[in-house]
């Protein structure tokens, strides 16, 4: 998966579609936003999920912060890498820090949410805030 | 070298025996028991001589900054000296009863505890108090459930709280545990709730509203009267919480301002010991008609006899087990006794006095966000600096002087939060504003320096990160 | 006075570099037409040993120091050795404030690391935090731990759990949507019904809050409980008002319940007339992240030196405000260091043998008290350090007179708290007790006709 094909929520949540399964993460953003990252609390494997509920968290030592589905379906993955070393998010937010896997129920729900292109220009109109 | 002590599992031996305590089995007969409920033995569980404990806890002791060694300016605790007479006192062990004694049996200790309501009836103009809760957080849940109580009896079902954004933590989350809903409303740019701001978020859903005073940026809250004025026309009720009240103690009654509600902290104000997180005590007063909420127990006086009632139907229920924290009441019956009236006034003006020299110290190298009078406290900003709250408050250390509260409240940028009490010197006011000044020439001249401080004190710079990713909450043998 | 270090030529010449003339000045934004209201209903500043005397007055007010005791029912008499008293006195630990910069508050945050660690010893679970208020607080919480956990609405709570914890679960679920349902207690026995238990179980239920040993003294069968509740997807609360049991009966942990929570007051602090006690909360590692209250981590400098944290910090107040796990912020630390050292002081040895002693003088009682027909032990089996004594033909008030004249404090009248047993009393033993105190009060209870 190719960041240039992600796409993005206002929350800094990113989405990789192949097929119908996205796989889900947080940005680079964000995770510096968060600052180090010491736990992950992952989605359940068969959770349901909608589009815009929270679907898990993410700890650092100043804040938790919920994590919401970027898309609808159902988790068919898990990454439980994060359980032993949550710090990959810092490192890899958009290959290693993957979150967890969802067979999409709507796939047209991404046409919804921000490509590269407009996450860029978000974050440049937060920055200068 | 390490230079903590070792811990005490790490110290123990098989055979080392640190007390002697009488109570010989006269007999060995466990028959009324199950061998199956009983327990095999405590194994791992360490042995000592009264030698070793001693000179562990003295030692460990030695790494602790406090008040008794130096500057401890933290903003919104009221870090003041805690009188040695008091805790003479609260030693007593006359005063040490079993609380389910008989009343007749403790009269001096229902004495004590109707003796501090009535003082804090005086300072705060509330009609009355209750000395249960055990903590400033926990004045404000019962604060909260009284208000609740209030709205329950008359039928009507308010579920909104509003809190300004320079609240401390724990006013939303007592509100939320009382069963409310809470809403942030901003300060204005004098740091202060405006009249206009209130106005716009009162509906017919509000219950009260929570408002410390003075606020957490040191300021008083001069709308406060006002503000009263139309929450009471909304059927509202105005919380305050008082853990500054080191600021006015003496100089104004808040029960004058229209307040409802209010807690106290016990050991802010009235000088009784942190302790290093503990224990507080958090009396709650309230205006007249909300006098029959109060939880149990409450006491009376009737001539000279002192009574304690276990049963309200009224009132929101029990919020503590027995009295409260009743050695800490000793405590500020004792401090307020020594102040007395000669001295009541002083508190407030030495505090309010020493604040104010050191904003006037620091007003040219630090920025102030808020250029509104400050009272007890002052806050400061890390804006127009190249170095960072943080890093001040850990080069600090390495001059014996406990930092100033940091990032807090959260409406400042890398907000400095200094509240030096009364009873600190002129002299110790102008070594802190000068060490200040001396940091951050350091930090002006080679940033680097304070990025890896502090450097002298028992521990560097702990990782914090570490902490929270390899969780290790005990000691395990074999470690 | 000796509060104030700022002399007045100080104050002249630090509100000449403010600008202001007078220190009324310094409160120009409060409403002027009510500062500086009268103090004439202030009494007048006393002298260090005037306070001594007035407050030794007060103390001599209570006669409670001329009775011979045997009241429990959540706050026990023990002896703290004189190291506890010295070094926690000490101002580097009575004087410090939560430890939010670790590096100059190691003594406290070892002190405690150790105290958490004792505390699952004792426990046999996992993890420990760093103190609650005390154990009635400590149950609410407990409950409330479990709710959040299980995310449900529903829990029981024994009949015969301590009336005050009681009263608090209610208080602190009161306003929140949440349900308390009771299961009764055997009248047989004392202990929990636990056919009871298990038909009021169901699926919304996130948990049962029971105390063993309970408040009528009696130890209830932790392990079966905690299987009745595990069938059923449910947690087992274990509330313990009587700490010291830990080093007699089998643990929670052994058990296999959940949460331990209760009152510690038993490890090195006074009756001090109910306050301050000492709170405790342990459970097993998957709760870790939804427990209230200040815990402390172990983590390593900037050298790799071993050092001490606040950790977790996210689910507290400060962070989390309205989503925090609890309002707690000030705790009982100093209590929990106090307990820390006496238990440390009297060790495995002296934990075995004090936890010991409590249940064998209770036993004696109860085997010599059996033998008197006007009384009966209500519960005679598998009490650990309380008993409950029905005393026939005469009433309960007249009792009480009666001994209170010979100078003893009989005990708890359960009719306080329990109208079906307005005949009975809770009466308490523990190692404070001589032979010759309980002779004593055989022989006054004896007497009574």
């Amino acid at each position: 998966m190719n960041i240039a094909d992600f796409r993005f929520t206002k929350e800094h949540e990113w989405v990789g579609a192949e097929g119908d399964v996205a796989g889900i993460g947080i940005s680079d953003y964000a995770q510096k936003e968060l600052g180090d990252v010491v736990y992950v609390e992952l989605p359940a494997l068969g959770d349901r999920v909608s589009q815009g509920s929270a679907c898990a968290n993410i700890e650092s030592v100043k804040a938790v912060s919920d994590i919401y589905a970027p898309v609808s379906g159902e988790v068919i993955e898990i990454n439980e890498a994060l359980e032993g070393k949550p710090e990959l998010i810092n490192q890899s937010p958009y290959h290693d820090g993957w979150i967890c896997k969802i067979k999409m129920d709507n796939p047209a729900e991404l046409d919804k949410l921000m490509d590269k292109a407009a996450y860029d220009e978000y974050l440049k109109g937060i920055l200068e805030d | 070298m390490n230079r903590l002590p070792e811990l005490i599992f790490d110290i123990s031996r098989e055979g080392k025996v640190g007390y002697a305590i009488s109570g010989t089995e006269f007999s060995d007969d466990l028959s009324a028991i199950d061998p199956d409920r009983r327990r095999d033995g405590l194994e791992d569980f360490p042995q000592l001589s009264e030698v070793e404990i001693v000179r562990h806890y003295t030692n460990l002791s030695q790494l602790n900054h406090s008040v008794d060694s130096g500057f401890y300016p933290l903003g919104s605790c009221t870090m003041k000296y805690n009188p040695k007479i008091n805790e003479k006192i609260a030693g007593f062990e006359a005063l040490s009863a079993h609380p389910y004694s008989p009343h007749e049996l403790v009269q001096g200790n229902l004495e004590i505890i109707k003796t501090l309501e009535e003082w804090l009836v005086k300072i705060t103009g509330m009609a009355g108090f209750t000395l249960t809760p055990a903590a400033g957080a926990h004045g404000e849940f019962t604060g909260m459930q009284v208000i609740r109580k209030h709205f329950d009896v008359i039928g009507q079902n308010r579920k909104i709280v509003l809190i300004p954004d320079s609240a401390h933590g724990t006013n939303p989350a007592s509100a939320h545990f009382a069963g409310f809903e809470t809403k942030e409303i901003p300060s204005n740019p004098d740091g202060i709730l405006s009249l206009e701001t209130v106005k716009e978020h009162l509906t017919p859903e509000v219950a009260a509203l929570m408002m410390t005073n003075p606020n957490t940026l040191g300021v008083f809250e001069k709308n406060i009267i006002q503000i009263a004025s139309v929450l009471h026309q909304n059927g509202s009720l105005l919380y305050m919480d008082g853990a500054n009240m080191n600021a006015f103690m003496g100089i104004v009654k808040p029960g004058d301002l229209g307040v409802d509600v209010l807690h106290l902290n016990l050991h802010k104000t009235f000088s009784t010991p942190h302790g290093g997180g503990g224990p507080g005590s958090g009396p709650v007063g309230v205006a007249a008609h909300l006098v029959d909420y109060l939880p149990v127990p409450t006491v009376s006086r009737d001539k000279d006899r002192y009574y304690a009632q276990y049963f309200n139907k009224e009132g929101i229920g029990r919020v503590k087990n027995f009295y409260g924290n009743f050695l800490v009441m000793v405590r500020a019956l004792v401090y307020l006794c020594a102040l007395g009236k000669e001295n009541l006034r002083k508190v407030a003006e030495d505090a309010v006095l020493n604040a104010n020299y050191i904003r006037k110290g620091l007003e040219d190298v630090l920025d102030l966000p808020y250029k509104s009078r400050s009272l007890h406290e002052v806050v400061f900003s890390d804006k127009n600096l190249d170095v960072k709250t943080l890093d001040i408050a850990k080069r600090l250390l390495d001059f014996g002087i406990h930092p100033f509260t940091i990032y807090f409240p959260l409406i400042v940028h890398g907000a400095m939060m200094i509240e030096p009490t009364e009873t600190e010197s002129k002299e110790t006011l102008d070594h802190f504003i000068a060490t200040m000044k001396q940091v951050l020439k350091e930090a002006e001249a080679n940033p680097g320096t304070l990025e890896n401080a502090p450097y002298s004190t028992p521990v560097l710079r702990l990782d914090e990160v570490l902490a929270a990713r390899k969780l290790q909450v005990r000691w395990q043998k074999g470690e | 006075m000796r509060y104030f270090p700022l002399t007045d030529a100080d104050r002249e010449e630090m509100r000449k570099v403010i600008g202001i003339k007078d220190s009324r000045e310094l409160f120009a934004d409060l409403p002027q037409d009510k500062i500086y209201y009268s103090l004439a209903d202030i009494p007048p500043a006393l002298a260090e040993d005037e306070l001594l005397g007035k407050f030794s007055a007060l103390a001599r007010a209570n006669a409670y120091p001329d009775y011979l005791s045997f009241l429990g029912g959540g706050a026990y008499r023990h002896f703290i050795p004189e190291v506890v008293n010295q070094l926690s006195s000490r101002g580097e630990f009575v004087t410090p404030y939560t430890p939010y910069q670790p590096e100059v508050s190691q003594g406290s945050l070892q002190a405690m690391f150790e105290y958490q660690t004792m505390m699952t010893m004792l426990t046999g679970l996992d993890v420990s935090n760093a103190s609650l208020y005390d154990g009635g607080t400590a149950a609410a919480e407990g409950a409330l731990l479990v709710l959040r956990k299980a995310k449900k609405d529903r829990i029981l709570v024994a009949g015969n759990l301590h009336p005050e914890y009681i009263e608090i679960i209610r208080t602190y679920i009161h306003n929140l949507d949440l349900h308390l349902e009771t299961v009764d207690f055997s009248r047989e026995t004392g202990a929990v019904n636990l056919d009871d238990l298990s038909g009021k179980l169901d699926d919304q239920t996130a948990g049962f809050i029971f105390q063993s040993p309970n408040f009528f003294g009696v130890v209830e069968e932790g392990q079966k409980i905690a299987d009745i509740l595990h069938g059923k997807k449910a947690y087992a609360v274990q509330v313990i008002a009587e700490a010291m049991s830990l080093a007699f009966l089998r643990s929670p942990g052994q058990n296999n319940v959940d949460v331990a929570v209760g009152e510690a007051q038993s490890f090195g602090l006074p009756l001090g007339f109910g306050g301050p006690y000492l709170g405790f909360m342990a459970a097993k590692e998957e709760f870790i992240r939804q427990m209230p209250g200040r815990i402390v981590g172990q983590t390593l400098d900037r050298e790799g030196k071993r050092g001490y944290v606040l950790t977790l910090s996210t689910r507290e107040q400060h962070i989390k405000r309205e989503k925090a796990t609890s309002n707690i912020c000030s705790n009982e630390a100093w209590c929990a260091l106090r307990a820390a050292m006496y238990l440390a002081t009297l060790g495995r040895k002296g934990l075995l043998e004090v936890s010991r002693i409590n249940h064998l003088n209770t036993a004696y009682f109860a085997r010599e008290i059996g033998k008197n027909q006007k009384f009966a032990v209500r519960f005679p089996k598998n009490f650990y350090n309380e008993v409950v004594v029905q005393v026939k033909n005469v009433k309960i008030e007249d009792v009480l007179q009666k001994m209170q004249d010979k100078k003893i404090l009989v005990g708890i009248p359960l009719k306080w708290f329990f109208p079906e047993y307005p005949d009975a009393l809770l009466v308490n033993f523990t190692e404070s007790h001589t032979k010759a105190d309980i002779d004593r009060l055989l022989k006054a209870l004896g007497e009574l006709s």
